[in-house]
């Protein structure tokens, strides 16, 4: 069970990395920052950063890079 | 006696708007339709409309309406007989367009040697040249080297652009002001350009600063072509245009005729073939015109040319490029009073034109004389989040510009989309701004004009809520 999960605000396309030939911007295990960006959304053609809205360390990701994303859906988890 | 078109199933190879566009324009020509649709378009007003829909693939984009080989085995499966690509997606694509010939399909575009041509538009520039057509002074094609580019633009005079090759439709480009600048910025646009297109070819042109956006409206049936006069297109943000009018106000007689017998000459060179926009800029400080590019497919705004001409252009490339000519001559084309177009787009005017996908809870299109709205919503459709935000095209024509204004101002406050923001508030308050009504305008009015009625739209926004 997740300590805490990074929402969605927006609904859209979800990728892990900033471009599709870049790494992503982090890993299970990795620790975030508040603030840190954890993904991105494209909504209609335009791209909005995903920033952690709390600290911890990864330890999942519910959905695959680049699938659609529902407002509200968990995009990142934190152990 | 009127024999039928050879094409009788038509698959279009689009969505949104257009698509809703092209199903009309089929069927009154008596043709059955196929619409593709992404599993998010499944429940769509065009896939709502047509007479059979074919799921070809996941939501993005790249895995259904970029799909070149899933929509062809659609339409083969279908037994469609041509394809209308509309405009984006592949509808610029010249891989497609071959391809959809190699299958034995009637493609409703140009042949693919004329996309391939207008989409290098480095080449295109040459090919404008050539036929004659005043160009932006810069560079003659794709420029080889730094040093080269550098000697170019101190010619020509800064300030310059930088633009990729491969771009278009005001993508690509960058602005240097300054040799230094120049340095920095050319390379920085090449790798750019690169990444984006998959082409680092770049070519430099004069920044024409205050200049109009013109446009020639033709069509061609690959021997004969016409053109449907001008339409201007001033008003954008980002580069994008957002309001559209037919005529241009800006042009008198003289310049209007050169201007649509350059773009004639243009698609003539070419022996053009479909609907097609030849895209110039217009100094009002100089009386010059320049061409910019020429698009190959019908554009999102050539409502406001069927409404000054009275003409349908969408029926008119499927029957040219159904190898059933033009059906018209020069002579017959006539244009009178003045038109307009605003588009609607899924974006909240009051947080910087942020994108905003939603359900729409209530609809009310405005209804009157000589108003059109080309649209693709319904009561209660959630409209996806996956592809760009045009919802529809507001359309008004009047006998004079000015009663047009006035039409449209009262035809937005006709229009009711409620569920989700749209752009509606953004052209109440410019059909009253003093310089719209002036048409004291250029294509970068409208980014200063928004700095400085911010407030302006939030405060329409909250009262439209």
């Amino acid at each position: 069970m997740a300590r805490h999960e990074i929402r969605s605000p927006i609904p859209g396309t979800f990728y892990r990395r900033p471009a599709p030939d870049e790494p992503p911007f982090v890993e299970v295990g990795d620790a975030v920052a508040e603030g840190d960006v954890v993904a991105l959304v494209e909504v209609m053609k335009s791209f909005h950063p995903i920033k952690a809205d709390a600290e911890g360390t990864v330890s999942g990701f519910p959905l695959e890079d680049g699938e659609p994303v529902a407002a509200g859906m968990t995009i990142v988890e934190l152990g | 006696m009127e024999q039928g078109l050879s094409t009788k199933r038509l698959l279009i190879a689009n969505r949104g708007e257009i698509a809703c566009r092209v199903i009309r324009a089929a069927r009154e020509l008596g043709l059955e339709t196929v619409q593709v649709a992404s599993e998010a378009d499944t429940d769509s007003l065009a896939a709502r409309l047509s007479d059979e829909v074919k799921v070809i693939g996941p939501p993005h984009p790249t895995k259904s309406y970029l799909d070149a080989g899933a929509i062809l085995s659609a339409a083969i499966e279908s037994g469609a007989d041509a394809i209308h690509p509309g405009y984006g997606f592949l509808a610029e694509n010249a891989g497609f367009a071959d391809a959809v010939e190699s299958a034995g399909l009637t493609f409703i575009g140009p042949s693919a040697d004329t996309i391939r041509l207008m989409g290098d538009k480095a080449a295109a520039r040459l090919q404008a040249r050539d036929a004659g057509v005043p160009t932006v002074p810069g560079s003659d094609g794709v420029i080889a080297d730094l040093d080269e580019a550098l000697a170019v633009a101190e010619t020509i005079g800064f300030p310059v652009m930088i633009k990729a090759s491969a771009g278009g439709g005001g993508r690509g480009i960058r602005v240097a002001r300054s040799a230094e600048e120049f340095r920095k910025l050319a390379p920085q646009a090449s790798s750019e350009a690169a990444a984006a297109f998959g082409d680092d070819g770049i070519y430099v042109e004069k920044l024409i600063e205050k200049a109009r956006h013109v446009e020639v409206q033709v069509l061609g049936d690959g021997i004969d072509v016409v053109h449907f006069y001008v339409r201007e297109c001033s008003l954008q943000r980002r580069r994008q245009k957002v309001w559209e009018e037919a005529p241009s106000a800006a042009l008198g007689e003289a310049a209007r005729a050169r201007l649509c017998a350059s773009a004639v000459d243009l698609a003539n060179s070419v022996s053009y073939r479909g609907a097609g926009t030849v895209e110039y800029l217009y100094d009002d400080a100089t009386g010059n015109f320049h061409f910019i590019e020429m698009n190959t497919r019908i554009q999102v705004e050539h409502p406001v040319t069927e409404m000054i001409c009275g003409t349908d252009l969408v029926i008119g490339m499927i029957r040219a490029c159904a190898g059933e000519g033009l059906g018209l001559t020069q002579d017959d084309i006539v244009r009178s009073g003045h038109a307009i177009e605003v588009r609607l787009n899924a974006e909240d005017p009051a947080s910087d034109f942020m994108p905003f996908p939603g359900i729409v809870t209530k609809l009310r299109v405005p209804e009157g004389e000589d108003v059109r709205f080309d649209h693709m919503l319904y009561d209660g459709y959630a409209v996806p989040p996956f592809y760009d935000s045009l919802l529809g095209k507001l359309i008004v024509w009047a006998p004079d510009r000015p009663r047009a204004i006035a039409r449209l101002a009262s035809a937005l406050e006709g229009l009711e989309i409620e569920g989700l923001p749209t752009t509606a508030p953004l052209f109440s308050a410019l059909a009253d701004s003093a310089d719209v009504q002036a048409n004291a305008v250029h294509t970068s009015w409208m980014e200063t004009w928004l700095a400085q009625n911010a407030k302006k739209l939030i405060s329409q926004g909250e009262e439209a809520a």
